[in-house]
């Protein structure tokens, strides 16, 4: 069986190749080579559960879009946002996805001190984002800007705060990697379920990279 | 302590309610009585509760949406009867009571009918069809069907404690906001629908990935069976589509509980906005509905014509376009709100090429019965009744998709009529095929021929009386959602309607009639062989009921219609294919997690309902251990030893080989 399959399909990494392959290569998962390893289709199955994540931020981020200027008498972006504060927000995410890829090479290497550490500093810094966001929700709160003055300020701190809140679900999950790691080591299901981890936590930065451009940029600018 | 929840929640001054309530009561307290007794509940506990295997979820899925289809049923004799007899009197209905009606009848059937229905059938069918032992993530997939009973079990919940919403299926601000609608049925509305909806992602998430990543060697995508692929397209709208819902409820939420102004008239929000999102879910959720059932008609007729679909590349084509253009056609629901000539007519000519691909496939199966040697069982019969049907109510739907012509039907029983002709001649019909044609897949018998003839006849005699009358009365002006009216006009009619509900209530006693029938007379209605209408795809190859593991060694599929293949090249060598090497089977285990995920998005959904606050902490902390202890699971496989495997697939061959050398036999 694999050998028709390899025979027929060839590698699908080679341009326009068909070149004989041995018998024992199969390309299971796609085309006509069979079910895919586990690895792939909890990979796949989160990422099409990432894709459908961002369908809904697309939402909120239309939305945003109708609302921005529907500011009901009250501030706007102009006079509310502190681009410096989103900066260092924004310098904490990314270095703490800089973490978060140096704790997968750790689970790569099977290097358990190294990971954690790794691991420790990637939570930290999204704690660092965390709370800096908090502070800056808090404090338009204390200026009369909170989320019940305007459709625009709704818009805002619903789509900003669905960010935070994934970010905070995130920090939940990373914990529960840290101690089933430590618990159980680096068994197969464990390191599949951390790639998906790794890849919700860098998938919110793609979230954060649109959300810094569209509200704070744009809103700052204007 | 117990937030907004007083004795006065609940309505005892109304009859109609309370009584209604207290059977449902008497039926579960019964069910439950009986399952006890009998000592049940641990076999229900571990074969069904806590099962992952794809096979038993779907069947739990179709129950509920059968269960649902009673009560949403209900609803609808209700409705026909209160508009027969309200001609220039109140009726027996009062309007704070006949709004409730048709907003739970819209909220249950799309969403705890036609939905579970559609899915449990999917569930069920697809790892079977593409020859793969389970689905991509088994747990996952329990917890996505006990969300959806949370849900359902929400709506009937507010029957008694409360109410429900008096919006409509679909909640439409300022009336759904705090201001207009104080009481507690939006939120229950938006609640159950939130928890479903969460259970609806997982499910389309978990079924994207079985089709992409786990088919049989040989199973190229374009050998899938048509079901397959309508199920694919199915589900990636639901993947698409269904995040829009939980964003645009979830903003209604926030406004309600915490004052937001999305959807408020005062503070900037945007009424028409929501009109927007909510219909970027709703109209890809139609197609979420149709594409399978085209999938199921699409294996019916070509099984029952004894010959292959005709043009299944085209086929495959048309699904998927019907997949793209399904986001591109929402506006049509409110051609009225004023959006300009321009954008109207773009997405009336988007709206009307949606027709194109669904035409092709209508043709497809013309054809395909064109020169088969057609045989007349049940799930053929919905098939042709689907095809006059739907035609129907597509050309109605393609004059509704004229703006000018919207603008006098908008919103009339016009409407009510042109989405009930799609979705009982188009969904129901083909869920009704699929669980006739399936069961004994299911089950290992069949169900009763002639009842199942006589609730075909009945519903569809039923469906014509009932809604043609509709058409009629849109014409002549009549809104929809009317308590009561006074125009003599309409009177004749409306009482045709209701006679028309009568005769599906009919239809309805003989499936129910069907179902006892069959189960009491289950030994002379086996299916022995597995194969009992002669299918042409691998769900045929299995006995019935399948083994746990569906497939002992998995199939080498080598064209379309990968069994019919096989079982021609068996019948012209008169022998099976060599005896294959069998190999121990991993398959994941019974986990309890869906049911206990469900019991705390219960807690939480009731909490939040009602302000209950310390109940919605607690229900989060439990919801977080349970998915810690699960992730703590070690061992979440078991493994089936060769010689057990062997030993099953062993009774399914002897069985098949008897029945081809009882083929070979000269007659």
């Amino acid at each position: 069986m694999s050998a028709t399959v390899a025979r027929e399909f060839g590698d699908p990494n080679r341009v326009g190749g068909s070149r004989k392959l041995p018998p024992t290569w199969v390309v299971s998962g796609r085309g006509e080579g069979g079910p895919a390893p586990k690895r792939i289709v909890t990979g796949y199955g989160f990422w099409i559960f990432l894709l459908s994540d961002i369908v809904m931020f697309s939402a909120f981020f239309a939305t945003y879009a109708v609302l921005v200027r529907a500011t009901a008498g009250g501030p706007d972006g102009k006079q509310l946002f502190d681009l410096r504060n989103v900066a260092v927000e924004t310098g904490c995410l990314l270095a703490s996805s800089f973490a978060c890829g140096m704790a997968s090479i750790a689970v790569h290497q099977r290097n358990l001190p190294r990971f954690l550490l790794a691991m420790a500093v990637t939570a930290l810094f999204g704690a660092a984002f965390l709370g800096l966001e908090i502070n800056e929700f808090a404090g338009l709160v204390a200026r009369g800007a909170g989320p019940t003055r305007s459709a625009f300020l709704s818009a805002f701190f619903t789509l900003v705060g669905c960010h935070g809140l994934h970010v905070t679900a995130g920090l939940l999950w990373l914990l529960t990697m840290m101690a089933q790691f430590v618990a159980k080591g680096f068994r197969a299901d464990i390191i599949r379920r951390f790639a998906c981890f790794s890849l919700f936590w860098h998938a919110l930065d793609i979230i954060w990279v649109a959300l810094f451009t569209v509200v704070y940029l744009l809103g700052a600018g204007t | 302590m117990l937030g907004k929840l007083t004795w006065g929640a609940i309505p005892f001054d109304q009859p109609i309610p309370m009584v209604a309530s207290a059977v449902v009561a008497l039926g579960i307290c019964g069910v439950l009585a009986t399952i006890t007794i009998k000592g049940w509940l641990p076999y229900l506990w571990r074969e069904w509760i806590t099962s992952v295997d794809h096979k038993r979820i779907g069947v739990m899925y179709t129950l509920l949406a059968l269960v649902m289809l009673l009560r949403g049923f209900s609803d609808a004799i209700m409705m026909r009867s209160q508009q027969a007899l309200a001609y220039q009197s109140p009726g027996y209905l009062p309007p704070e009571h006949y709004d409730q009606i048709f907003s739970a009848h819209g909220t249950l059937m799309i969403f705890f009918v036609a939905m579970p229905f559609v899915i449990g059938l999917m569930n069920f069918v697809l790892p079977l069809q593409l020859g793969a032992r389970d689905v991509a993530f088994p747990t996952l997939n329990s917890v996505g069907f006990w969300l959806t009973a949370t849900g359902a079990l929400l709506v009937n919940i507010s029957l008694v404690v409360g109410e429900f919403a008096r919006t409509g299926w679909l909640p439409y601000p300022p009336l759904s906001e705090i201001t207009y609608s104080p009481g507690v049925g939006v939120d229950y509305y938006l609640w159950s629908l939130e928890i479903s909806g969460v259970g609806t992602l997982v499910s389309g998430v978990n079924l994207v990935t079985t089709i992409l990543k786990i088919r049989a060697p040989g199973m190229s995508y374009l050998r899938m069976p048509m079901f397959c692929w309508t199920a694919l397209a199915s589900n990636l709208l639901i993947v698409a589509a269904f995040p829009i819902l939980t964003a645009t409820l979830s903003m209604l939420l926030l406004d309600r509980y915490l004052g937001f102004h999305f959807f408020t008239d005062d503070g900037g929000g945007n009424v028409m906005m929501f009109m927007n999102l909510i219909w970027a879910w709703g109209h890809p959720e139609v197609y979420i509905l149709i594409l399978p059932a085209f999938g199921i008609y699409s294996e019916v007729v070509s099984t029952f014509s004894g010959k292959p679909l005709f043009g299944y590349r085209s086929m495959v084509l048309a699904t998927m376009a019907i997949c793209i253009l399904a986001f591109t056609v929402w506006l049509h629901h409110f051609f009225t709100m004023g959006a300009g000539a321009d954008v109207n007519a773009i997405f009336g000519i988007m709206s009307m090429i949606i027709a194109v691909p669904t035409g092709v496939k209508i043709f497809n199966w013309l054809f395909t019965m064109y020169g088969g040697r057609v045989r007349f069982a049940t799930p053929m019969l919905w098939s042709i009744g689907f095809m006059v049907t739907f035609v129907i109510g597509g050309m109605t739907g393609v004059l509704l998709a004229v703006p000018p012509a919207d603008f006098l039907l908008h919103n009339s029983l016009f409407l009510v009529a042109h989405f009930h002709n799609v979705i009982i001649g188009g969904v129901l019909f083909g869920a009704f095929a699929g669980y006739t044609y399936w069961f004994p897949k299911a089950f290992g018998f069949r169900l009763h021929e002639g009842l199942g003839q006589a609730a075909f006849w009945f519903w569809i005699t039923g469906f014509y009386v009932a809604f043609m009358p509709l058409y009629v009365l849109g014409f002549l002006g009549m809104t929809r959602r009317m308590q009561h009216y006074d125009i003599p006009a309409w009177h004749p009619w409306t009482l045709i309607a209701a006679g028309g509900a009568g005769l599906i209530l009919i239809g309805i006693g003989f499936q129910v009639a069907q179902l006892v029938y069959s189960i009491r007379h289950r030994a002379e209605l086996r299916d022995e062989t597995g194969d009992p209408w002669d299918g042409r795809s691998l769900e045929w190859a299995t006995p019935s009921p399948p083994p746990a593991f569906n497939f002992a060694f998995l199939p080498n599929v080598q064209g379309e219609d990968a069994y019919w293949g096989i079982k021609q090249r068996a019948r012209e060598q008169l022998r099976m294919s060599e005896l294959p090497d069998y190999q121990p089977i991993e398959m994941p285990r019974n986990s309890p997690t869906g049911f206990i995920c469900a019991f705390f998005a219960t807690l939480m959904g009731f909490a939040l309902i009602w302000h209950i606050w310390w109940l919605v902490a607690l229900g989060m902390v439990g919801a977080f251990a349970t998915f810690v202890v699960f992730a703590w699971r070690d061992e979440d496989e078991y493994i089936i030893p060769a010689e057990e495997v062997a030993r099953i697939d062993g009774a399914n061959r002897a069985l098949r080989l008897a029945e081809l050398t009882h083929a070979e036999q000269p007659a």
